[in-house]
């Protein structure tokens, strides 16, 4: 029951920002609000056992979703711009040191590891190639690597980013 | 005349970074750092170019009050956020199945995933 009601609610708070602005009842006009609810009502029969898997719910906390917004807004959109100005000064000057590097990122949950990789990929001068399923650890291609830091065995997370430490974020929205 | 600047000035980011992501694309030697100026750079210019969707969207609704604005820019929004899952996933998958078929990093200074049982 508990994975129905989740999908069913999910499904329909998209279905709502998705017809946002549609009429008179808030922001969403009547024939809207019912034919989401058919709708999220027919998702929820469908798909609860892909969308709640793990039947692990605490992702369903709203406030792990306000704090992963802000993580997106500051901390990430900063790291992101500050890797796109360091990546287009690569590309007009053609200095590069790539190779790929070993990454603990001490992350327990998929979820977690899901995002920091995709953190990772999406901020320019980093991407994950491939993952150890066993330790968690991540295998990423770095297009400059300081020099005499190859050396190094193990990278921490936090070699990878200047300003925050976006791995102690993520631990603190998945776990 | 506020939001026309901006939006002037997110269109203007937006067309520079994609413009060195294609750049990027001729210079780096190998398909590891190619990914990086292609995928990432452009994506940051993306997301300029749509919040000068937005921020179009929004003066607009506030100056006329028209409802479609509001689902313009939700849209918008909601695309970006697809856009950004879509193209690191993409990346990921591009990287992996490049190694895996045997193109090693070259030039590279080091190389762990060879190294490793992976």
């Amino acid at each position: 029951m508990i994975p129905f009601i989740v999908t069913a609610l999910a499904a329909f708070a998209i279905y709502l920002i998705l017809t946002a602005g549609s009429g008179t009842v808030g922001l969403w006009s009547p024939f809207e609000l019912g034919a989401g609810a058919v709708v999220s009502l027919l998702t929820a029969a469908i798909s609860r056992n892909y969308f709640c898997g793990s039947r692990d719910y605490r992702m369903a906390n709203p406030l792990r979703w306000l704090y992963c917004a802000v993580y997106i807004f500051v901390p990430f959109f900063l790291e992101m711009a500050r890797a796109n100005l360091d990546v287009a000064y690569r590309v007009i000057t053609g200095r590069i040191r790539p190779g790929i590097v070993r990454v603990s990122p001490d992350l327990a949950t998929d979820f977690g590891v899901l995002l920091l990789a995709n953190s990772i990929t999406l901020t320019p001068g980093t991407l994950t190639v491939g993952i150890d399923e066993a330790t968690n650890d991540l295998y990423v291609h770095m297009i400059h690597i300081g020099l005499g830091k190859e050396k190094k065995e193990i990278f921490e997370s936090g070699d990878l980013f200047t300003f925050f430490p976006l791995a102690d974020w993520i631990r603190r929205i998945a776990e | 005349m506020i939001a026309d600047t901006i939006i002037l000035v997110c269109i203007a980011i937006g067309l520079v970074f994609n413009t060195l992501g294609v750049i990027g694309i001729l210079r780096f030697p190998d398909v590891y750092t190619r990914l990086h100026a292609e995928t990432k750079t452009t994506t940051f210019g993306t997301i300029f170019l749509s919040l000068a969707v937005i921020v179009y969207a929004i003066s607009r609704l506030l100056s006329d009050g028209d409802a479609q604005f509001l689902t313009l820019s939700v849209h918008t929004f909601v695309a970006l956020i697809a856009l950004a899952f879509t193209n690191a996933t993409g990346a990921h998958a591009i990287a992996r199945a490049a190694h895996r078929s045997g193109q090693v990093p070259s030039p590279a200074v080091i190389d762990r995933y060879s190294e490793g049982d992976a």
